[in-house]
């Protein structure tokens, strides 16, 4: 790649906050770096793989408000995590985080045990009781 | 407190810290020399390994072997860290910040702040140096940043403790000895021929140039055997792992080229001035893939001539990138 041929497309993606660094050749054939802020391929790929995860989060946001599952798995896919990921985090097994996606099971749970998802999810207790205060 | 810590920005995290890090040591290599010592280009396809669904691909060595790579073949001796305890990964980190030594961290992307959203994904093999201590947050010379930055305790901490997939346990590593001399041309030679090994000789199908060839097969299956949106994601998937985090839409063959360039001086044999070339051109073609695949996840074309096009591409890339090893399996000093 010439370096007067290494892209500069911003699509805002980054929010202005990182330049890549990008290797190419000047005039004479010699490697330099260049910086760039941004390539639209680049950029295709990153928001789809960013509207698929938005897509599953709409999905089960929808889920949670009709009841159908706790909040927790609402928290759990808005941060990418799954039951097995969520279980380390929490200090749970597995079954026992499944349990817990269960809206009957989810309401019973004590305060202690909210607080530990609360802390997983880097939110409140208050935030994860009400996923509608959740607006992201 | 604060250590005089010089940053420079580098398109790849691992051999960006490396470079970083021995520089303030008193050795001087550049990102490409090590990313090249440390034989750090690669190419694999595991179909068996998802990332939420979606098999994984790499351009590189797999983590942390970049890095180690390199201290094996210039005699370096790294001390290197891990913990139970994140208490006691963060005294440490500051015992070591005291002694006026800046220290290597793992961490995961997703935990670090001062990272755009867009970047941030659970990949739990980022690299960052911390140099020092300031108003209670740490100093940060994150490679891929363009200047230092700073984080807070505590979201250091958690970065530091991401669990899953390699997860890194608070690893920490700095170098307790380096060598005043160093015999540079013999570990040239040696990281060129273990790339060109991995590349061309490694009888297992996913690797290499016979791992594009497989993942060239694959692709051109895609339409058949997946789903329109599955297609897209995995083509994505693909396109996103060759350029993840700057590396110039080539699956850092450029900085492969960069490298080579450095050594045919080095080394004084002009020959691989023309294998630079050769893998500069390698690079665009890869670079070309990437445009066309991302332009058919977009239009979420599902035509099955696009994709059989999108696999001979790769079948090109292939056999420039087998031609190029051969050549480069016989170098000598």
């Amino acid at each position: 790649m010439e370096k007067d041929k290494v892209p500069q497309q911003d699509s805002n993606i980054l929010e202005g906050k990182v330049k890549m660094l990008k290797y190419a050749v000047d005039e004479n054939g010699n490697y330099t770096k260049v910086p760039s802020v941004g390539w639209e391929p680049e950029t295709i790929v990153l928001s789809l793989a960013w509207d698929e995860i938005h897509e599953k989060i709409d999905a089960v946001r929808k889920r949670v408000l009709a009841n159908e599952i706790s909040p927790i798995a609402y928290f759990m896919e808005k941060e990418m995590l799954d039951i097995p990921l969520l279980s380390q985090y929490v200090g749970y097994f597995s079954f026992q985080v499944k349990r817990h996606l269960k809206p009957s099971i989810f309401k019973k749970l004590s305060r202690k045990q909210l607080e530990k998802y609360a802390k997983a999810f880097q939110i409140t207790k208050e935030q994860l009781l009400d996923i509608s205060l959740d607006n992201k | 407190m604060q250590i005089n810590f010089e940053h420079n920005q580098s398109a790849h995290c691992e051999s960006g810290t490396a470079s970083n890090l021995l520089r303030f040591h008193g050795l001087i290599l550049s990102e490409p020399m090590i990313f090249g010592i440390g034989s750090g280009l690669f190419f694999g396809h595991f179909p068996f390994l998802k990332v939420n669904g979606i098999p994984g691909t790499t351009y590189r060595i797999f983590p942390g072997l970049i890095f180690s790579r390199t201290c094996k073949q210039l005699g370096i001796k790294m001390k290197e860290q891990t913990f139970r305890s994140e208490t006691k990964a963060m005294e440490e980190l500051d015992r070591i910040l005291e002694k006026g030594m800046p220290v290597g961290l793992l961490t995961s992307v997703y935990y670090l702040p001062y990272l755009p959203a867009a970047l941030r994904f659970h990949f739990n093999a980022h690299n960052i140096v911390v140099y020092g201590k300031k108003d209670g947050k740490y100093l940060v010379s994150d490679p891929v940043m363009e200047t230092v930055t700073e984080i807070a305790p505590e979201d250091l901490q958690r970065a530091r403790f991401a669990k899953g997939a390699l997860a890194p346990n608070g690893k920490m590593y700095y170098p307790i000895f380096v060598p005043k001399e160093i015999n540079l041309k013999r570990s040239i030679v040696a990281g060129i021929r273990r790339t060109a090994v991995d590349m061309t000789a490694i009888p297992v199908p996913l690797i290499g140039v016979r791992g594009i060839r497989f993942l060239a097969k694959k692709i051109a299956g895609y339409p058949k055997k997946l789903s329109e949106r599955k297609s897209s994601l995995y083509l994505g998937n693909i396109v996103r792992m060759q350029e993840e985090i700057g590396t110039g839409g080539a699956g850092f063959r450029f900085i492969y080229a960069a490298f080579l360039q450095e050594s045919s001086s080095i080394l004084k044999q002009d020959w691989l001035m023309d294998i630079s070339k050769e893998v500069t051109e390698t690079g665009d073609k890869w670079r070309d893939f990437a445009y066309d695949a991302a332009r058919i996840c977009k239009d979420r074309a599902t035509s099955g001539e696009s994709y059989e096009k999108l696999s001979s591409m790769m079948l090109d890339c292939a056999d420039r990138e087998e031609n190029i090893f051969t050549k480069l399996k016989k170098i000598t000093l």
